[in-house]
Formats: structure tokens, C-alpha cells, sequence
């Protein structure tokens, strides 16, 4: 296990590097950033001493390392739309996105994981049949139109719901619903498809042979195998949520990093956009680092691999 | 159940013909079939079956209600935006941008994707560590913000959305590909190919992407789902497809204003894009049960 941690831990960290260069090279190579930086309308001299100012006329390579030692001690620099130093403002919107990853993922595994088993163990009933017709219409629905239609019936019509901006926890209620909604398909079939195989296996066969309970049997014998996979798939789901916040924030006006990230890519802010896309990376990277160590653990046959 | 077995049946099929069998029995592969056609028809015939110009204004007829609504008229069956241009125009030649960026994007991501997939699959060793990290750091860049950084900073036109979406999505058919290959790259054929002395480009080619197909199939209209997706949102976002062209996902964004007294403007787009893209979805599930019924759960 100790060998398959640090295995796990030294290739997180070279695909967080790898990340960290492609987050640095995605602006660079995109636009000329003393000019970006300078705004509309900027005299030539103007952008010649930003670029000097702020050593755009060294070579990539060295900026890059610049980049990353003072990204290491937490420092991007300031926004250039909001004036603040990037750090400050990306903590102060961190917690309103991880409240609401954190809502979306645990009211999908709740919604998901329930179906999943009873669709495995009713294969082809109605029930069964129901639960994928969801999971096949949920994937192919645009996020942010289902958020809109969330709006429409819980906000507008009913009023049950207030539809925009972060101030109580009844704000998060609607985004999570659609977040969540994003991600549970998979994750319900996943757990059917697992629960299908494992309870189609012999040591499922011997537990109920010797007279287990059909409750112990699913519960104690079936789920526990089943759900590995799910494990590392949910840890993966949060980290795709995280990135897909920008377009939920932005709908239902949650201020958080997806909406901060929006309203910062609108103005040119590139120092915020890269460590918007940096922190979601390195988040998305811990936790499959996590999910691997989790599938590790309970399956000892994934270590030697 | 006595079944008189008609008397093509009493000699045994080809796989073809088992495989024409199960799909002419699979409704979600007819339905998803049937949809795409339909719609790939009306992004052909835009011209001819849409009523009006998709561009023209008249301010004199904005927020006119579809037929449905008391208020509506069939000159404009599903009624106005508030510029007062025809819907159901815009609705058609919406298809044509949506079916353009799918597709395109699904041939790009599936050239990357599947020269990689198949390299890393066939020559194994380092050559797969170093698919295999790609993809690795490909999945940890999250898709929406990134493709809308890069827009957002180069410009946003129609062909930079393909771009940038095409290089983004490469990575679920490098992993399919990559696992397809494996399976098949020990097997007789390959390795008799090997043995005569075929160049690898032939292999590759005359044996290895044959036998594969089914997966590549499958992946690609599931890719090409997922793309139109990514563009709705890029658009409905602002940072996709510009106006005044009628892309589903923008029509979204620009009737967000008025969608709590006109509601048929978000649910009209929105409509047609789940329909298309879960015909796809249904196509690809579809013809992954029929080539594959063993691999089905």
C-alpha cells in the first residue's frame, strides 16, 4: 500500500506540473498580454513599458518558472479588473463553490446510488426501465437550460425558491439540484452495472445459499463490492462539477469561483482565469488521488497494477 | 412458445444479417436513428421549409406567442423573438450550426484521440506511459473554462469554437481506442499480419481499425453529443457562436431576459437541443447493443 501511495503521489504531482505549465502557456500563447494588460485604446509606449515592467520580454521559459514559485507561495499577482490581489479574492469566493460541489455531489450519491441498486436488483422491471429512461434524457440535457427551467418552476412559478445570488443556504438549493443532476447519471449506472455484476457472482450465490438474509446479502456482500468503482467515479464527478460551476454560478448568480472565472474571462482578467483553472486542476487532481487510494485500499488487486 | 421458424431462419445467419436482425428490433436505435434524420434533413432543407429570413427584424411583431397560445398565428408558428424575428426560422437554421459543430469537432477530437489511443494500445510500453499521462493531464484541465479562456482571449468566431473544442475533447477516444487496440493487437490475425512482414501503417490500418470500428462508432456519437452540449453552453455563456447567428445555445442566453413572461423562448431551443442530442445518445447506446450484445447491461 506504501509503494502504491508514493507511486500514486509522485505521478499526481507530475501531471499537477504538467498542469500548472499548460495553465501558464494557455494565456501566453493565446494573446499578447502586456497588451491585454495595458486595456483598449493603450499608446504603444504604454504596452512597451508593461511589458518591461512586468518582464514580458524575457524568455517563456524563465517567465514561466517566475510564474510558478510565486503561484507556489500563493501569489498570482493582482487583478487587473478587480484591483485586489488574486489570492484574496479567489479565497473569499472559494467556500460558496465548495458548499455548493459539496450539496451537488453528496444529493447525487443520495439520489444515485438508492436507484442503481434497485435497478440491479429488479433487472428489466418498470422501475428499472424508468431509472434509465432518466439517466438517458439527464445526460442529454443542457445543464444550463435545466437550470433555467428550475428557475421557471421552483422561483417563478411555485416561489418557492429564491433563484439568484449566494446570501443563505436556501440560494444553493436550486444550483445543487442542477449539478447534481449533471453528474448522478453516471454514477447511477455505473452502480447498477456494478451491482448487476456482483450479485450475479458465487460468493453472492453462497451467501444466500447459507441462508444470509436478502438485506445482508445486498447490503454486507453486494454494495460494499460494488460500490469501489463508484467511490473513485463520484471523487471524479466532484472534480468535473467543480469546472462545470462556471456555467450554473453564472446562471443562478452564485458568487463563487465558476462565476468569478466568468465574470474574469468577460474582462481580460487573465491573472484571475489562471488560478481559477490552476486551483479546479490541482482539486481535480487530489481528489483521483484520493479516489485511487480509496480503490486501492478496499481492492488490493488495483496496488500491483 | 411454438414458433414456426420461417424458412430463411432454418440455415444459420451471418453475423450481418443477426446484426441487421437486432437492430431492426432495437427501438432506441430506430428512434435516435429516425430524430437525426430528421433533423439532418431540416438543417439540409433549411432554405426551403423555414418560413422566414432567421435574420430579418420587425420590431412591429416582437414576442408574438406561438400557435398554441391564444394570441398565436400561423404566420409565425412558433412566434417571435424580441426582435421580432420568426422562431421557427431560427430554430431550423439552428440545426445547421449545431450538426456543423458536433460533427466537425467529433472529426477532430477522433483523429487526435484515436492516434493516440491506437499508438499507446499497439506499441504498449512508453509509448503508453505517455498516452496515458497525457490524458491524464488532459482530464484534470477543466473543458468549459478552458476553451472559454482561450475564446474569450483569441476572439470568438464559429471555426475558433471548433478549434479549441476539438483539441480539448480528444480524451475519451484515446481511451477507448487505447483499451479496443490492446484487446485485439495479440490476436491471430495481428499477429499473422506481423509475421509476413506487414509494414505497422498496414496493420494499423488493414487490421487493427477494422475491428475496432464498433467502439469508435460509439464513441464518436457519444463525442459528438457531448460537443454540441459544450457549445450550447460556451454560446449561452456569451463566449461561443456570436450573434445574430442562431445558435441554440445563444438564443437561450439572449431570451434569458424574458423568459418569465415568454417561456416558450427558452423552452422552444432547449427543446431541440435535448432532442437532438438524445437522439445521438440513443443512436450511439443503440449501435454499441447491436455490434456488442454480450458487452450490454
Amino acid at each position: 500500500m506504501l509503494a502504491y501511495t508514493f507511486k500514486r503521489a509522485v505521478l499526481a504531482l507530475l501531471v499537477a506540473l504538467t498542469v500548472s505549465l499548460a495553465c501558464f502557456l494557455l494565456v501566453h500563447l493565446s494573446t499578447d498580454v502586456a497588451v491585454a494588460m495595458a486595456g483598449e485604446g493603450a499608446r504603444a509606449e504604454d504596452i512597451e513599458f508593461i511589458r518591461k515592467q512586468y518582464g514580458f520580454d524575457r524568455p517563456l521559459a524563465v517567465q514561466y518558472a517566475d510564474w510558478l514559485g510565486r503561484a507556489l507561495r500563493g501569489e498570482f499577482g493582482d487583478s487587473l479588473y478587480f484591483r485586489t490581489p488574486v489570492a484574496r479574492i479567489v479565497w473569499e469566493r472559494l467556500p460558496v463553490t465548495l458548499t455548493l460541489g459539496a450539496w451537488a455531489i453528496l444529493l447525487a450519491l443520495a439520489l444515485s446510488i438508492p436507484l442503481g441498486v434497485v435497478a440491479a436488483m429488479r433487472p428489466n422491471s418498470w422501475l428499472d426501465r424508468f431509472t434509465l429512461t432518466l439517466a438517458v434524457i439527464g445526460q442529454a440535457m443542457p445543464s444550463f437550460w435545466f437550470a433555467l427551467l428550475l428557475m421557471l418552476l421552483f422561483g417563478v412559478t411555485l416561489g418557492w425558491l429564491p433563484i439568484s445570488g449566494s446570501d443563505t443556504q436556501a440560494h444553493f438549493v436550486l444550483p445543487a439540484v442542477a449539478l447534481a443532476y449533471y453528474a448522478a447519471p453516471a454514477i447511477m449506472r455505473l452502480t447498477r452495472s456494478g451491482m448487476l455484476e456482483v450479485l450475479g457472482s458465487d460468493y453472492i450465490r453462497t451467501a444466500r445459499a447459507k441462508g444470509l438474509r436478502p438485506a445482508a446479502v445486498l447490503f454486507k456482500h453486494a454494495l460494499r463490492n460494488a460500490v469501489v468503482p463508484v467511490v473513485a467515479l463520484a471523487a471524479v464527478q466532484l472534480g468535473f462539477m467543480l469546472g462545470g460551476s462556471v456555467v450554473i454560478e453564472t446562471v443562478f448568480a452564485l458568487n463563487g469561483l465558476g462565476y468569478l472565472a466568468w465574470e474574469a474571462i468577460l474582462h481580460n482578467d487573465f491573472p484571475v482565469v489562471q488560478a481559477i483553472v490552476l486551483l479546479i486542476a490541482l482539486f481535480y487532481i487530489v481528489l483521483t488521488f484520493l479516489a485511487d487510494l480509496a480503490n486501492g485500499w478496499l481492492d488490493p488487486r488495483i496496488r500491483i497494477v | 412458445m411454438a414458433a414456426v421458424l420461417a424458412p430463411d431462419e432454418l440455415i444459420a445467419p451471418t453475423p450481418g444479417a443477426l446484426m441487421r436482425r437486432r437492430a431492426r428490433s432495437h427501438l432506441g436505435l430506430l428512434a435516435g436513428a429516425g430524430v437525426l434524420a430528421l433533423i439532418v434533413f431540416v438543417a439540409l432543407a433549411a432554405p426551403l421549409l423555414a418560413p422566414h429570413d432567421p435574420y430579418a427584424q420587425d420590431l412591429a411583431r416582437r414576442l408574438i406567442p406561438p400557435i398554441w397560445h391564444d394570441t398565436g398565428t400561423w404566420a409565425h408558428p412558433l412566434g417571435t423573438d424580441m426582435l421580432g424575428r420568426d422562431y421557427l426560422s431560427r430554430v431550423i437554421y439552428g440545426s445547421r450550426i449545431s450538426l456543423l459543430i458536433g460533427f466537425v469537432v467529433m472529426l477532430i477530437s477522433g483523429l487526435i484521440g484515436t492516434t493516440l489511443g491506437v499508438a499507446a494500445g499497439y506499441f504498449g510500453g512508453r509509448v503508453d506511459l505517455a498516452v496515458t499521462y497525457l490524458v491524464t493531464v488532459r482530464l484534470a484541465l477543466p473543458v468549459i473554462l478552458v476553451a472559454l479562456a482561450v475564446v474569450a482571449l483569441v476572439g470568438s468566431s464559429l471555426w475558433l469554437v471548433i478549434l479549441v473544442l476539438g483539441f480539448l475533447k480528444w480524451d475519451r477516444f484515446a481511451v477507448v481506442m487505447r483499451s479496443a487496440t490492446m484487446q485485439v493487437r495479440g490476436l491471430d490475425y495481428v499477429v499473422a499480419a506481423q509475421a509476413i512482414g506487414c509494414s505497422t501503417l498496414r496493420i494499423v490500418i488493414g487490421e487493427i481499425l477494422p475491428n475496432v470500428a464498433s467502439a469508435l462508432v460509439v464513441v464518436a456519437t457519444l463525442e459528438m453529443a457531448s460537443a454540441i452540449l459544450l457549445e450550447a453552453a460556451l454560446s449561452f455563456l456569451g463566449l461561443g457562436v456570436q450573434p445574430p447567428l442562431p445558435s441554440w445555445g445563444l438564443m437561450i442566453s439572449e431570451a434569458k431576459a424574458y423568459m418569465f413572461f415568454s417561456a416558450w423562448l427558452i423552452t422552444i431551443p432547449g427543446g431541440a437541443l435535448l432532442a437532438l442530442v438524445l437522439a445521438i445518445n440513443l443512436l450511439g447506446d443503440g449501435i454499441r447493443d447491436v455490434a456488442e450484445p454480450e458487452g450490454r447491461n
